[in-house]
């Protein structure tokens, strides 16, 4: 046997190994492939066998093409290999298609909903943090002496008849304890239990006896308050103009004060704002009253109305909400109703910041 | 409060526009309600004379009358429905283009069943002058020689109506003149002179006598009680141009001796009553009711007056209440010829507390219950007596005066700085004492100590603060500057308390566990309170607006079920809502309490809910309810394993399918678990419901700690984890099986879990169940070998037996 011969052989050989190996169909087919050649008793462990038996100065180079051939083989044999097993794949994975069109599952916080009120009583904490107030909270149930004779409203008041505030009943000592008609008490336990200077807002839910599309016997207030030596009615336009720009989200916005009467502010007024802020111009939204405290107001409290002055206002929560956000029914917001939730409910995600803006 | 232009230019000169007026009167503090501009609305309906009528040749019920709409113009054709349309008619015609406010439409040119009308004659109920719709007005005759000019200046209807709504503090603008004395202050115009009263003081006693019959404590009811007789008068309808001004304000007139009366009352804020004095009894006096007396009022209805009210009384008895109404047999017709004139103060209060007590709603009550002029009353008297003498002729008595006027002189200690202070306004002294001044205050010593005397009509002010409003409203409120709230230094501070923050992120948590936050009444039915631990008597509603909304709720649980049955009903039954609010337990503060609480209905899983293709939510039950719980306790920074688990809670809920959450044995924070069947049949809801309540103040206060996390103890030695299973008593508490597992090396076992729990099978004939646990070791040093692993296990399963009696399963 000549080195030529054992040449064209191996040639032959390289050339019939790699017809198999590019014949063989699937990943069995190749397996088979490679333990017929590159097995323990393959077809180059064959040829390497015959490796003793040349002469040995033929040896080295018929060694070294056998390995080239072992090389270029292997090689192809993993090319194959790797054909196949991406096609194997592919197939797999074909057969693991997925209808991609079926619907999913949001989720928890997809379903949930913060309730408007809430989210605009967020939102309002939020405006008078910033200008620093804190929030002030009292009860539900409140005394007649609290809710109206401290706020300057006497007995006689009509606010104080029947048909306005929810009482209890009467009990033995004369007394009764009425449910809030606004959240002014609150500001009376402030100014009782806090030295001035004072800074607050009071929210919560105030009671009156009434029933209509606009008027339910339970909604929201926020009032504020604001009592030190030097607090004038230009701080209150101030506040209550920054308040309706940065609630509404506009750089301007349009504003009418208008005198009005109540018994616990002196002077009163009455403030409407340019419906442009809700974008419905050339109308006039009323939308809260306020004033400087009473003088018997701040002295009901204990405190010298010669030294302290300051403002308070209140508003609707429920209004704001409405006027904001575009709901019609005060009813609805208190029934409960999961189309209603659902609709005009806010997502949790949506939590009102000043730098992110308050509705995102 | 009602007038017209006209009237308040008898008090006001002026010649300020509709709509500056409209503007300054709201700004003011007397906010204008409406206005009803005639000139607008009826401006371009004219006086036109039909000079020929004839049939419409296309319908019987048409007529095609020939108008003259102007003079020495042809007419105009105009198609006519009305039967009262003929020749010579005069009445009003509208042009084309005109809108008919009685219809809501705008005339257009178009044939009328063939036939182009040019225009319309026009009804009273077109005009919305009334409900007239029957047939066109008719003007009088003479009219015709105005056919062209503007019906509404033909007619003179031209005159603005105001109507302001007036705050309770300000009884001096329920009559015109107050009005426009607060214009004039605002430089509306100028407040003309009040015009001489002569001629009005008779020779005679009055033959009727006026007493005042009061205790000393019941004598400020009716302080001072004035009248005149005047004897002769001819009544009966009074001229046009009143009952037109009577009309225009929305008064209907009577005869002439009450239109007086009415007139001065909207005039000058000054009620006044006339008596046919031929029909009176004895003395004329003002008492206190006595029980089981009545009268029949000017409404026509009897009413039953008792000791608290005001009544005006002769010898037969009560003849009607002071201050609110008089009596339909005492009062005056067209044959009354001697009339007694009645101008007195009753107080307020007691005015309104009859008016409330009574449900009479009246031009006099509006005028006493706000504090009329206490010194009006003869004045009011002697104008009274001058226009019935005008009108209706007669001869007057001496003015009859019982008491007298109320002493209610006000002087005010005043330093003009405390406008700017208060206010902000940059003002003068001179401007400040001009504006007081116009509103009729009387001035002495000036600068840091001025006196300021109050005029009679202004019972509304007291101290300087009132003062500075009458100053500030009238020099007006846009000059007060925006002035910004002194704001401490850089950024600005958090403000919420703790409390106030854990609500918050309650909420939040909830929402995000796919609860849907509702709001519901603080109140609810009897039933509802009872069923849920409330009910208590010292928190029921003495005045509910209706029966379900009687006692306050004990707690949020009702409001949120009702709202489920509701949803339920319209086909929303998977349904997660929760609320976060108050609740009472009594009526003190300390006994209001914030809860969090959720109801999950149907398959409302925080997973989701209904069916799907991907497998269908099952029913929601007590573990979704403690997750929820779990899940908020832990959103608000608290170890739920801190506290404990006992099995029990309230009696709304399943007593076997509930538990509580506590921190020591006195602490509740959370009840949970499945409802009671009993308590949702009661509230109509149907199916199970998961429920919690969170008992947000309960919650420890969050100790002040480092900002700082402590250091992340992370092992690189895997852990290991062996499972169990246990053979229980079905009633063992598995979380006795964790605890017992868990308390045997704190140090090497991190986590206990269960994995499975069967109760089935042969088990569930022997009362037992099967509870899988899987216990996870964390080795420190070294890596556990299985003789260590097997020393915690033999451990385990000791501990376990010992606390629960349970056996490792073979």
């Amino acid at each position: 046997m000549s080195s030529t011969d054992n040449g064209s052989d191996l040639q032959g050989l390289e050339a019939e190994l790699l017809a198999g190996i590019a014949g063989a169909g699937d990943l069995a087919a190749i397996e088979q492939v490679r333990i017929a050649v590159l097995g323990k008793k393959g077809r180059v462990a064959e040829l390497m066998q015959t490796l003793g038996k040349l002469p040995p100065e033929e040896r080295k180079a018929f060694g070294q093409s056998v390995n080239e051939l072992k090389g270029r083989v292997s090689e192809a044999l993993e090319a194959r290999k790797s054909t196949l097993e991406g096609e194997a794949l592919a197939k797999r994975l074909e057969s693991e298609r997925a209808d991609v069109t079926l619907p999913v599952r949001l989720g928890p916080v997809a379903e949930g909903r913060i309730h408007p009120v809430s989210q605009v009583y967020d939102e309002c904490v939020e405006i008078f943090a910033d200008m620093g107030f804190a929030v002030a909270e009292g009860p539900d149930i409140e005394s007649d002496d609290l809710n109206f004779t401290k706020l300057n409203i006497p007995p006689e008041h009509p606010a104080r008849q029947e048909h306005d505030t929810f009482y209890f009943q009467t009990k033995a000592d004369g007394s009764r304890m009425l449910l809030r008609t606004h959240t002014s008490p609150v500001q009376i336990r402030t100014m009782m239990s806090q030295k001035p200077p004072i800074r607050v807002i009071a929210p919560g839910r105030v009671y009156r006896c009434d029933s209509d599309q606009t008027h339910t016997p339970m909604f929201h207030q926020i009032e504020g308050l604001v009592i030190d030596e030097t607090t004038h009615m230009g701080h209150l336009k101030w506040v209550l103009e920054e308040f309706c720009k940065a609630f509404f989200e506009v750089d301007e916005v349009k504003m009418r004060f208008r005198a009005s009467h109540f018994p616990f502010t002196e002077p009163s007024m009455e403030v409407d704002v340019g419906a442009e802020a809700i974008g419905k111009p050339g109308q006039w939204l009323e939308i809260l009253g306020c004033g400087m405290v009473h003088p018997n107001v701040i002295r009901n409290c204990g405190l010298d109305p010669e030294k302290y002055q300051g403002f308070a206002f209140g508003v609707g929560l429920d209004r704001l909400a409405m006027l904001k956000y575009g709901l019609t029914d005060l009813r609805a917001f208190f029934s409960g109703d999961l189309r209603w939730l659902r609709h005009y409910g806010f997502s949790v995600l949506d939590v009102p910041t000043l730098s992110g803006g308050l509705s995102g | 409060m009602k007038f017209t232009l006209s009237w308040l230019k008898d008090h006001l000169d002026t010649d300020a526009s509709i709509e500056a007026l409209e503007e300054k009167l709201s700004a003011i503090g007397l906010e204008v309600e409406s206005v009803e501009d005639p000139a607008k609305k009826l401006g371009a309906f004219r006086v036109a004379r039909i000079v020929e009528a004839k049939r419409h040749p296309n319908a019987d019920k048409l007529q095609i009358v020939m108008v003259e709409t102007e003079k020495g113009k042809p007419p105009l054709e105009v198609v006519c429905g009305a039967p009262n349309a003929r020749t010579g008619l005069v009445g009003v015609f509208a042009p084309l283009g005109t809108y008919i406010p009685g219809s809501d439409i705008t005339l257009e040119k178009k044939p009328v069943r063939g036939v182009i009308s040019n225009g319309m004659m026009c009804s009273a109920a077109e005009l919305e002058l009334s409900d007239e719709s029957a047939g066109i007005i008719e003007l009088p005759e003479d009219m015709a020689a105005r056919v062209g000019e503007a019906y509404i200046d033909a007619a003179g209807l031209n005159d603005p109506v105001f109507e302001v709504k007036l705050t309770p503090n300000r009884p001096d603008c329920t009559g015109v003149r107050g009005i426009a004395r607060d214009l004039a202050a605002a430089g509306m115009g100028k407040l003309k002179p009040e015009p001489k009263i002569e001629g009005v003081e008779g020779s005679f006693d009055s033959p009727v006598d006026v007493k005042l019959e009061f205790s000393k404590d019941t004598a400020n009811a009716c302080p001072v009680f004035a009248a005149r007789y005047v004897r002769g008068v001819k009544n009966g309808p009074s001229p046009a141009w009143l009952q037109q001004r009577l009309k225009a304000v929305g008064l209907r007139p009577i005869n002439a001796l009450v239109d007086v009366t009415n007139y001065i009352s909207q005039d000058r804020g000054r009620p006044l009553h006339v008596y046919d004095a031929d029909k009176l009894k004895g003395a004329v006096r003002a008492r206190l009711g006595k029980a089981g007396e009545k009268f029949l009022a000017l409404d026509g209805k009897e009413y039953a007056v008792d000791e608290t009210m005001c009544v005006i009384a002769d010898d037969s008895g009560p003849l009607g209440l002071g201050g609110v109404i008089g009596g339909e047999e005492s009062g005056s017709t067209d044959a009354t010829v001697n009339v007694l004139i009645e101008s007195a103060y009753f107080d307020p209060v007691r005015t309104a507390q009859t008016g409330r007590k009574t449900g009479l709603v009246t031009d006099a009550r509006y005028r006493f219950e706000r504090g009329i002029d206490p010194a009006s009353e003869l004045p009011g008297l002697d104008l009274a007596t001058e226009m019935i003498l005008k009108l209706c002729g007669g001869e007057p008595s001496k003015a009859k005066v019982a008491g007298k006027q109320p002493d209610d002189k006000r002087v005010i200690d005043f330093d003009y700085a405390r406008v700017a202070k208060l206010s902000g306004i940059d003002i003068k002294d001179a401007e400040i004492k001009t504006i007081l001044e116009a509103l009729g205050c009387t001035i002495a010593g000036k600068g840091k100590a001025a006196k300021v005397t109050v005029p009679t009509w202004r019972p509304d002010i007291h101290g300087a603060a009132d003062l500075v409003e009458e100053v500030v409203r009238i020099a007006g409120l846009d000059r007060i500057p925006l002035t910004p709230l002194e704001r401490p230094e850089g950024v600005a501070r958090p403000v919420l308390t703790d409390r106030q923050k854990r609500a918050r992120r309650a909420r939040r948590t909830l929402a995000a566990r796919g609860l849907v936050e509702a709001v519901t009444w603080s109140f609810l039915p009897e039933g509802e309170a009872k069923a849920f631990g409330g009910g208590d008597k010292a928190l029921e509603l003495a005045n509910p607006i209706s029966v379900e909304m009687t006692f306050m709720r004990p707690g949020l649980l009702p409001g949120l079920l009702t709202a489920l049955k509701r949803n339920q009903n319209r086909g929303f039954g998977d349904a997660a809502l929760f609320e976060l609010g108050q609740a009472y337990r009594g009526e003190k503060p300390e006994d209001q309490y914030n809860s969090a609480t959720g109801v999950r209905a149907g398959s409302a899983k925080a997973s989701g809910s209904g069916r799907h293709w991907d497998g269908a939510a099952k029913s929601v039950d007590v573990f979704d309810a403690k997750a929820d719980v779990l899940a908020v306790l832990a959103s608000l920074g608290f170890d739920p394993s801190k506290a404990q688990v006992t099995r029990d809670a309230p009696e709304w809920y399943h007593p076997g399918r509930s538990g509580t959450l506590r921190l020591g044995p006195k602490t509740v924070l959370a009840y949970f678990g499945e409802l009671h069947p009993a308590a949702l049949k009661a509230l109509d809801v149907e199916g199970t419901v998961a429920a919690f309540e969170i008992f947000l103040d309960a919650l420890p206060p969050q100790k002040a700690k480092s900002r700082a996390k402590p250091r992340l103890e992370a092992n690189d030695l895997m852990p290991v984890r062996r499972d169990f299973a246990f053979v229980l008593d079905k009633g063992v508490a598995a979380g006795d099986v964790v605890r017992a597992a868990a308390g045997v090396d704190k140090v090497l076992i991190r986590e206990v879990s269960v994995f499975d729990v069967f109760e089935g099978g042969a088990l569930e004939k022997e009362g037992k169940k099967s509870l899988g646990i899987e216990v996870t070791l964390q080795p420190t040093a070294e890596t556990l070998t299985d003789k260590d692993i097997e020393a915690v296990s033999a451990k385990i399963a000791a501990a376990v037996k010992s606390a629960t009696g349970g056996e490792i399963r073979s």
